[in-house]
């Protein structure tokens, strides 16, 4: 069984009331820092801890928080990135629905090392369900001492909000949300400025992931040296994944970074392996995002050892013959899987979510779901697929933010990767999407 | 002027969501208003309804305008009182989301898009509700409905039809255990 931080206490009966969670060590790092540390030690352990933003990008936490910019006068902000939309991503809900408390411990031990006063949380709308649970546990918080006016007769002060976001993958990314966290659309800003300088109302912001703040408070409790030593090299720590496709057991995993790919599918702890006896044909391994890998190219590296669930293993082969660990987002493909039909529903995705303010993203998403609907329609031919390459290819590294990569780079693997299939497909199309696959 | 207003209670928690704000930036209770607005207005925001939320706000109506077509969560047309929202994406398509969306259309007698001429039911496929690992899914209202068959499909459609109520994005709701 690999180390649990994050979801160790998930199964306890009542976890998701103030009671519980307290009897299990919850709100020991509020006590912990405010009474015994400075905010600055505070940021030494995320730092020595190796802990990186879980959200997607996996920039180091404790650099990102000495960014901070901190002028005289002007107030700070702490915005916890629950917007959760990349395709096959499912952890933060599962985190804020089950243990809340985890969160919001989380953001009071983070802002007090920021020396911040208010900070919002801003979660996706549809998960507005979760709105009321969080916002229980917020209140039992205030009621109990650890949010409010002078927290622990320290003199800190600290406020907490739920903001609701209203259906936009794009406020997922950290300058639209601050955008829709003033009421405005979702349009990111050009960087930079950063929102360590600039961000929440002109004021210095951080952005994390829910993750990510949630794995502050282990880090204060037993000490960044402590957090460093699970999983391997530049990964540190455990990280949540979301599995889901065509396994046996989709769900949320805690894992310590460093098990091989090839575990986390076939093992009984993890995936429990392929569904229906299938074999295995791809995994997208991070989120819609990144790249799509064949069975082989997955399981193992180039040189023949067994690819790792981790940053470095994972992106192990760069962009030719490697992924991303991404926002952990696990999806399987069984044998029968049409990976044209799948990108046609990532080109959907991303054309019907591009905010559209750069032509290349706006028109390029939008002709890259064209060019892949024509292809399910049956009236493609083999310069499509050239079509598609080039169009990706014009997309990526000119926008004003990454989702235009982030279209792009699923598109250029899958054809990278699978180009016969889609020649084969151009000429013979199957339209498996239209074949039962629902469960009985 | 129109008579839209809100409730008493709805007024009263506008102003709690605007008083978390830092001063003159109000503007930020935007969204939030909007989704208390649609779901008090017969789930969804005409001009009148919005320019009302504007006026609370103390900002201009295309401001409330501009927000609201940004959203896919924002109706800007009228729709049934059940709008179904089925995951069309990835995770979902691979556990059989067009053959849900197929048997809806047919038990419905839509297509998806389109809203029953009774006015209960509206269809629409939308993308990754963060739900993939309990795929194929869909949500009404506030309530995701996960891992999907016929039958359970065939039962939230007939308790949905039984009931008759409006579904709206802030009704409490059961927690599925998943
Ligand atoms: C299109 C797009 C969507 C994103 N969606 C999310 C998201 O849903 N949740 C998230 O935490 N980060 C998301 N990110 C990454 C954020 O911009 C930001 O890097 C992150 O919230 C920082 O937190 P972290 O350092 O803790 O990961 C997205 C980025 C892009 C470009
Ligand atoms: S890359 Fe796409 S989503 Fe990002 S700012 Fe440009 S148009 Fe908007
Ligand atoms: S793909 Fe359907 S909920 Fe994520």
């Amino acid at each position: 069984m690999g180390r649990k931080i994050l979801l160790a206490h998930d199964h306890v009966p009542g976890i998701q009331g103030y009671e519980v969670y307290r009897q299990h060590g919850g709100y020991n790092s509020v006590e912990k820092a405010i009474k015994t540390m400075s905010p600055e030690a505070v940021v030494e352990e995320v730092k020595k801890s190796g802990l990186r933003g879980r959200g997607g990008a996996g920039f180091p936490t404790g650099m990102k928080w000495s960014f901070l910019a901190k002028p005289e006068g002007v107030p700070r902000y702490l915005v916890c990135n629950a917007d959760e939309s990349e395709p096959g991503t499912f952890k933060d809900r599962y985190l804020m629905s089950r243990i809340p408390h985890t969160l919001v411990e989380g953001m009071i031990t983070s802002s007090y090392a920021l020396g911040v006063n208010t900070a919002y949380i801003y979660i996706r709308g549809e998960y507005f369900y979760i709105v009321s649970i969080l916002e229980k546990a917020i209140a039992e918080a205030y009621a109990n001492g650890w949010l409010g006016k002078n927290i622990l007769g320290s003199g800190y002060n600290l406020d907490l909000y739920v903001q609701v976001g209203a259906g936009a993958y794009i406020c997922g990314e950290e300058t639209a949300l601050l955008e829709s966290l003033e009421g405005k659309r979702g349009n990111p800003r050009i960087k930079p400025p950063f929102p360590a300088i600039a961000g929440l109302y002109g004021c210095p912001t951080v952005v994390n992931n829910v993750e990510t703040l949630a794995a502050v408070s282990f880090i204060v409790n037993e000490g960044g040296d402590e957090y460093a030593k699970i999983g391997i090299g530049k990964s540190a720590g455990t990280k949540l994944i979301s599995a889901s496709g065509h396994i046996n057991k989709p769900g949320v995993y805690e894992i310590e970074m460093g098990i091989s790919v090839e575990d986390f599918i076939f093992s009984e702890e993890y995936c429990g392996g392929i569904s229906n006896g299938k074999k295995l044909k791809a995994v997208v391994a991070g989120g819609s995002s990144v790249p799509i890998l064949p069975a082989d190219k997955i399981l193992h590296l180039a040189n023949g050892e067994k690819r790792l669930m981790s940053y470095e293993s994972l992106a192990d082969g760069g962009f030719g013959g490697g992924t991303m660990l991404g926002s952990g987002g696990f999806i399987v493909m069984d044998e029968d899987t049409s990976i044209v039909e799948n990108l046609f529903t990532f080109a959907r995705f991303y054309h019907h979510e591009s905010c559209g303010q750069c032509s290349p993203c706006r028109e390029g998403t939008a002709w890259m779901e064209k060019i892949l609907h024509k292809m399910i329609d049956g009236h493609a031919t083999v310069a499509d697929i050239d079509l598609l390459w080039e169009i990706q290819a014009k997309i990526e590294g000119n926008t004003i933010c990454p989702l235009g990569d982030a279209a792009a780079w699923p598109v250029a693997s899958a054809i990278r990767h699978f180009r016969s299939e889609f020649e084969e497909y151009v000429k013979n199309p199957k339209v498996i999407n239209k074949v039962t696959r629902m469960a009985v | 002027m129109s008579d839209i207003k809100f409730s008493k209670e709805t007024l009263a928690l506008a102003n709690q969501i605007i008083a978390r704000y830092p001063e003159g930036k109000q503007k930020s209770a935007l969204i939030p208003l909007l989704h208390l607005a649609q779901a008090e207005f017969d789930g969804w925001l005409s001009p009148e309804v919005m320019d009302y939320v504007a006026s609370l706000l103390h900002i201009q109506n295309i401001e409330a305008y501009e927000v609201a077509s940004f959203y896919s969560m924002f109706n800007l047309k009228p729709v049934g009182k059940c709008m179904i929202e089925v995951c069309r994406t990835s995770s979902c398509w691979l556990r059989g989301a067009n053959e849900v969306i197929a048997h809806l259309e047919n038990k419905l007698g839509i297509k998806e898009g389109e809203t029953t001429a009774d006015g209960m039911f509206t269809l629409k496929a939308v993308e990754c509700l963060g739900s993939c690992g309990t795929a194929p899914m869909m949500m009404i209202g506030a309530q995701f409905h996960e891992n999907l068959t016929h039958e359970k499909l065939d039962a939230i459609i007939d308790t949905c039809k039984q009931d008759g109520k409006r579904k709206t994005y802030l009704d409490s709701v059961v927690v599925d255990n998943y």
